[in-house]
Formats: structure tokens, C-alpha cells, sequence
């Protein structure tokens, strides 16, 4: 395929890494908008051969739900058993077979819903949706279709700048998950396992709000701290606990929607990223070139970083939806509405509002500690009667960073927060310098032992004895009799060079405040 | 609902058996058609019954849906989830090969 004459720009300074978005990326902070840029001129755009493109995009996230039994049986939900072991006759479509709700998967999606801000459907309905494949026994999945349990709400995304958006929540309903097939098992068989099937999935279906890939990854990144939060889903989409479907299409900037393609099977925020991308371009180019897009399903090939049509799901579109008569409307009371409402923990748009407001922490800094609950915790325990902003750039700065590298989170820490303070309390009393608390940091990550304790056995405690500085000092300036006589006679710059030669004579443990006091007043004469 | 009679012919009657993945022989597509617009037209006839302000009736006894506590008590017998399989290897149903 030409790919010539498309080219993405973004204006006026939005990277297209998605790892910008990322907090797990650590502490570089992305660049920051001039203030004087209006929300229009940071539009993401592809520029087509025939001018500006704006690009649509609206998410289906299928979450799995965290329960021990599946929505309509008995039979476990574990990851990974062995095949068809955790298989009720209800989840095989064996005749006669009846299913009976979950209680507790419909309080998880209730649960999941008031996280969202979203409205809760006291009375909701399932329907079966016919089709069929190898991995749907019965020949229809159990969803919910006119009526779903959540109904819209709100999810605001917190972007690379530290500024935030809000994206419209469609719906939320519950639905069984379907068996999975093994294509690569067999030269002309596939292999099919129904552990899978019958799985709770909440389906969220997002408002087709998004303008970039960037707001395509930090939508589902916010989706799924948030279900990590409530402990509704684990978010891993690496077991595809979570999965996105994205619906894509492209229009002049502010002109009338285009017609929408749906790329299934999108398993990680890269290729999400990426096959935004691709489509956006795909379609474009097609349009440019006097095509038509068609509405299909279309499908990741993440092998050749490529979109490509499902043929086969065409004519499955016809689902056929009516209510499943094995089911009456699912009625749920008020009072649940509330006690689940009363139980849920505080959310992370609410904690990052409280870490700035409490720990006076910028936007941004504040965004990457919520992300993870086991973050904002780990936090809060090292800032706790210690400088706040100090505690920030440690967690932040230097243990995510370095946490990142090894491609471990906060929870796999070798520092334990209560030695990350213990850190931050030796440089407050000057047991050490700011520098060399960099040194110790290293030296706590590699050995898993408390600040004092290397600071002891490197004998690495800070000179504040003026009577050591003085002859240091004196030591320096006695070596250096030119550097001495040319800052004299007016070569000011010199004095970071002395400071510099009396830090290293010191092996880094004379107190800076100290050197810098005591030089400017012995250099003087 | 419409006034216009409800009719199928014979091209949807083909679409919706495969869609059901029933065998429905070309001879016998027109036939069926007849026959089912005739049930179609029987059915229609509900439409004439007012039923303005009458809740839709989902179960014929006043019951709700019946729920179930989150407890693992099924499952563990893959021998026999695939005992009616045509075609099993080590647990898994085996079916011909299946892309996308």
C-alpha cells in the first residue's frame, strides 16, 4: 500500500510516543502546552493530500470481572487450568442446562458503574445474541442489549501535560465471555477450550469522544486504574482480562462524522496506539483516492502491524437479539445501589485532587502516584511528616524510574517506603547531602538495606565539623595558588570550581552549606 | 406496528437458515417462505390489541431472577464436558481449522 503524502503532525508540541502518557515511563516530564494554546490549535490532525483530517474514536472495553464462579455457573474462573476443567454443563450448552445469575458479578458491575460516575439501571434485561463459532457452544453469547445494568456516565483522562478530559461513558452491561480457540496446535484442527466460557465480562462502551491515539491509551490506562481501584477487574489485558475493540473513522476537523470501522483483538496500549494510526491513515488514503470506507469488523494482525477485514464476522452482524427466556429482568434494589456506594474506596480523581490540595503536588506528579493504589500508598507512608514534594521526587524521580527499568511496580520494591523516609530524614538533618543521598539511593535498590545503615558501614555520615572543612579547604586553596591569585583579582566563576576540588578532597561528605560558607570567606583573604 | 404486510421471500428465507445453520434446499426456499409469511401475518394480528400503558409481561408467575452466591461449585469433569465430541484430543474439543 502507498503511503505516501499522509503524515501525521501534531501541533503544536503532542508527542506521538505513547509511552509520553505513560507514568510507568517514569519521571520525564512530557513538554508542557504554552498557556497562550487554545484546546483547538493541540488538535491532533493527519494531513492528508488533500488537506487536514480529524480522526473519531470510540472504545469497547471488555473487562473480565473478578469473581471465584462464573456469571451463570458454578464452575471457576481461574486463569490458566488445565483444558475444559473449569466447565459446568451450562458453560458446555449442554440441553436442559439452565443458568442462574452471579450475584456477585452484579454487584461488581454496580460497583464498576458508580466508579464511572454512571447511572445504575434498577431493572436491566439479557438477551441472548445468536452466532455461531467453534467457541460458543450454545450457539448465543448471554449479553445485555436494550437494557443494560449502567447507563451513561463520565471517565476523565489525565494527558501527558497534566491537563485532563473528560470522555462520555455510553453504557456498561454484563455479558459471558465465549471459550477460547488455539489455531496453533494442529496443522487443520483448532483446538477449543471452554474454561473461558461463561467468564463475567462488563462490556464499557465509551462515547465516540476521542480526538488521538494518545486519548485512545489514556482512556483505557484510566479504565483500568479505575477497575484496579474498585478491584472489579485486574486490568491485565497480557491474559486479556482486558480487551479493546476500537471504532475509528476520520472527518474534515469539526464536519460530519465519517463511517466507522471496528479493528477487534487490540490486547496492549502499543498496538492500540498503532492501529489507530493505521486505520486513521488506511482510511484517508482511501477516501483521497475516491474510495468508500466500508463499516466492518476488521482486525489487528499485529505480526505485520496492519489492519485487515474479518471477512467471516460480516454477515454475523445479524445477532438476532431477543430477551433470553431463561432469564427474568434482572431487578436490582436501591439499597444495594447505596450499600455498594457506601463501601467504595476513594477513587483516583479523588486522590490526586487531595494530593494537590494536601501534599501541594503539581498536577502531573499527582497523576502518576494515583495511578496505582499500591503507589498512592507507598506515597503517603514515605511523605508522612516529611516534605512532601522532597517525597515525591524520590518515589517518583529515582524508584519509579529505576523500578521501570527493571520492569518492576511499587509493590516488587526493594525499598520499602519506610526506608525511602528513613533516606529522606538523613539528608533533613544533614546527615548527608542531597548528592550523596543519590549514591546511598543506588546502594539501597542493589543491597535492600536501610539508609543509616549504609550510611554507616560506607562511613559516608557528612562532614560538619568546621575545623575538617577549614583544613580541607586550606588543602585546596594551598594546591592551587594561580586559581587562588586569578579569583582574587576578579574571576568570580572560579568559586564552582573550588567548591567542586573541596567536595571531591572530601569524598563528597563535607557539608556543601558549610564548603560554600567557609570558601567565600577564606578566598576573600 | 406497519400496516404493510410483513413478507419474505425466498433470498431472506436462505439468509436466515444459514444463519441458523439449517439446510434448506434451493426447491424448497419459496415454499417456506409462504409458509412463513402466514405466520407472520397470524402473529401480526396481536398489533391490533391495545396495549397502551400495559406493562410488558416477562414471566407468567409474579417471581424475580433467581441469584446465586459467588461460590466455586462446579465444573472439574473435562472427561465429561467432551464426552459427545466427534472429535477430542488431551481435553480440548477438536474442530476443523477455524481462522479469525
Amino acid at each position: 500500500m502507498q503511503r505516501q503524502g499522509v503524515v501525521v503532525s501534531l501541533q503544536p508540541s503532542m508527542t506521538s510516543n505513547p509511552l509520553a502518557l505513560c507514568p510507568e515511563s517514569g519521571h520525564e516530564k512530557p513538554l508542557v502546552f504554552p498557556l497562550s494554546q487554545s484546546a483547538e490549535t493541540m488538535a491532533y490532525r493527519i494531513q492528508g493530500e488533500t488537506g487536514e483530517w480529524e480522526v473519531v474514536i470510540g472504545l469497547e472495553v471488555h473487562a473480565q470481572v473478578i469473581s471465584n464462579a462464573k456469571l451463570f455457573s458454578g464452575a471457576a474462573t481461574a486463569f490458566g487450568a488445565a483444558p475444559n476443567s473449569q466447565v459446568s454443563f451450562v458453560d458446555a450448552g449442554f440441553p436442559g442446562m439452565l443458568p442462574v445469575i452471579n450475584e456477585f458479578c452484579v454487584q461488581q458491575a454496580i460497583k464498576t458503574g458508580l466508579g464511572l460516575k454512571a447511572q445504575i439501571n434498577l431493572r436491566s434485561v439479557f438477551d441472548r445474541k445468536n452466532y455461531f463459532y467453534a467457541d460458543l457452544p450454545s450457539g448465543y453469547q448471554i449479553s445485555q442489549f436494550k437494557q443494560p445494568i449502567v447507563g451513561e456516565g463520565t471517565i476523565i483522562l489525565d494527558l501527558a501535560d497534566g491537563a485532563t478530559r473528560e470522555v462520555g461513558i455510553e453504557r456498561l452491561h454484563l455479558e459471558m465471555d465465549a471459550g477460547k480457540s488455539l489455531h496453533d496446535q494442529h496443522p487443520s484442527k483448532t483446538y477449543v477450550d471452554l474454561n473461558r466460557a461463561g467468564v463475567a465480562l462488563m462490556e464499557i462502551v465509551s462515547k465516540p469522544d476521542m480526538r488521538s491515539p494518545e486519548e485512545a491509551v489514556a482512556y483505557v490506562r484510566k479504565l483500568r486504574t479505575i477497575v484496579r481501584y474498585l478491584g472489579t477487574c485486574d486490568g491485565n489485558m497480557d491474559e486479556g482480562s482486558m480487551r479493546c475493540d476500537i471504532n475509528v473513522s476520520v472527518r474534515r476537523p469539526g464536519g460530519p462524522l465519517g463511517t466507522r470501522t471496528e479493528t477487534k483483538n487490540v490486547n496492549s496500549m502499543r498496538f492500540m496506539h498503532a492501529a489507530i494510526e493505521y486505520e486513521a491513515q488506511r482510511q484517508i488514503e482511501l477516501i483521497e483516492e475516491g474510495g468508500v470506507v466500508v463499516q466492518e469488523t476488521r482486525l489487528w494482525d499485529t505480526a505485520k502491524g496492519v489492519t485487515r477485514s474479518m471477512r467471516s464476522k460480516e454477515e454475523a452482524h445479524d445477532y438476532r437479539y431477543f430477551p433470553d427466556p431463561d432469564l427474568l429482568p434482572l431487578v436490582i434494589e436501591q439499597e444495594l445501589v447505596d450499600q455498594i456506594k457506601a463501601s467504595l474506596p476513594e477513587l483516583p480523581d479523588d486522590k490526586k485532587a487531595r494530593f494537590m490540595e494536601q501534599y501541594k503536588l503539581p498536577s502531573y506528579d499527582a497523576g502518576v502516584l494515583v495511578a496505582e493504589k499500591a503507589r498512592g500508598d507507598f506515597y503517603e507512608e514515605v511523605a508522612r511528616g516529611r516534605d512532601p514534594k522532597v517525597a515525591a521526587n524520590f518515589v517518583i524521580g529515582d524508584l519509579l524510574g529505576a523500578l521501570n527499568k527493571t520492569g518492576k511496580d511499587i509493590t516488587e520494591s526493594p525499598i520499602s517506603a519506610a526506608d525511602l523516609g528513613g533516606l529522606i530524614d538523613l539528608i533533613a538533618d544533614n546527615t548527608i547531602s542531597g548528592r550523596l543521598a543519590k549514591d546511598v539511593f543506588a546502594l539501597m535498590l542493589e543491597t535492600g538495606k536501610s539508609a543509616a545503615v549504609i550510611v554507616d558501614e560506607k562511613g559516608l555520615r557528612q562532614v560538619t565539623d568546621t575545623g575538617a572543612i577549614d583544613a580541607v579547604i586550606a588543602q585546596v586553596m594551598d594546591a592551587n595558588p594561580d586559581k587562588v591569585a586569578e579569583y582574587r583579582s576578579g574571576k568570580d566563576k572560579l568559586f564552582g570550581f573550588f567548591v567542586g576540588q573541596v567536595m571531591k578532597a572530601s569524598q563528597g561528605k563535607a557539608n556543601p552549606a558549610l564548603v560554600n560558607e567557609i570558601l567565600a570567606v577564606k578566598l576573600k583573604g | 406496528m406497519s400496516q404493510d404486510k410483513a413478507t419474505l421471500d425466498a433470498k431472506t428465507v436462505a439468509k436466515i437458515a444459514h444463519l441458523a445453520r439449517i439446510k434448506v434446499p434451493a426447491e424448497e426456499q419459496e415454499h417456506l417462505a409462504g409458509e412463513l409469511n402466514k405466520l407472520l401475518d397470524w402473529v401480526e394480528q396481536l398489533g391490533e390489541v391495545d396495549t397502551d400503558g400495559v406493562e410488558p409481561m416477562t414471566s407468567v408467575a409474579a417471581q424475580t431472577l433467581r441469584r446465586r452466591p459467588d461460590i466455586v461449585n462446579d465444573g472439574g469433569y473435562p472427561d465429561k464436558v467432551v464426552s459427545n465430541a466427534t472429535d477430542a484430543t488431551e481435553h480440548f474439543f477438536s474442530v476443523p481449522k477455524v481462522v479469525e
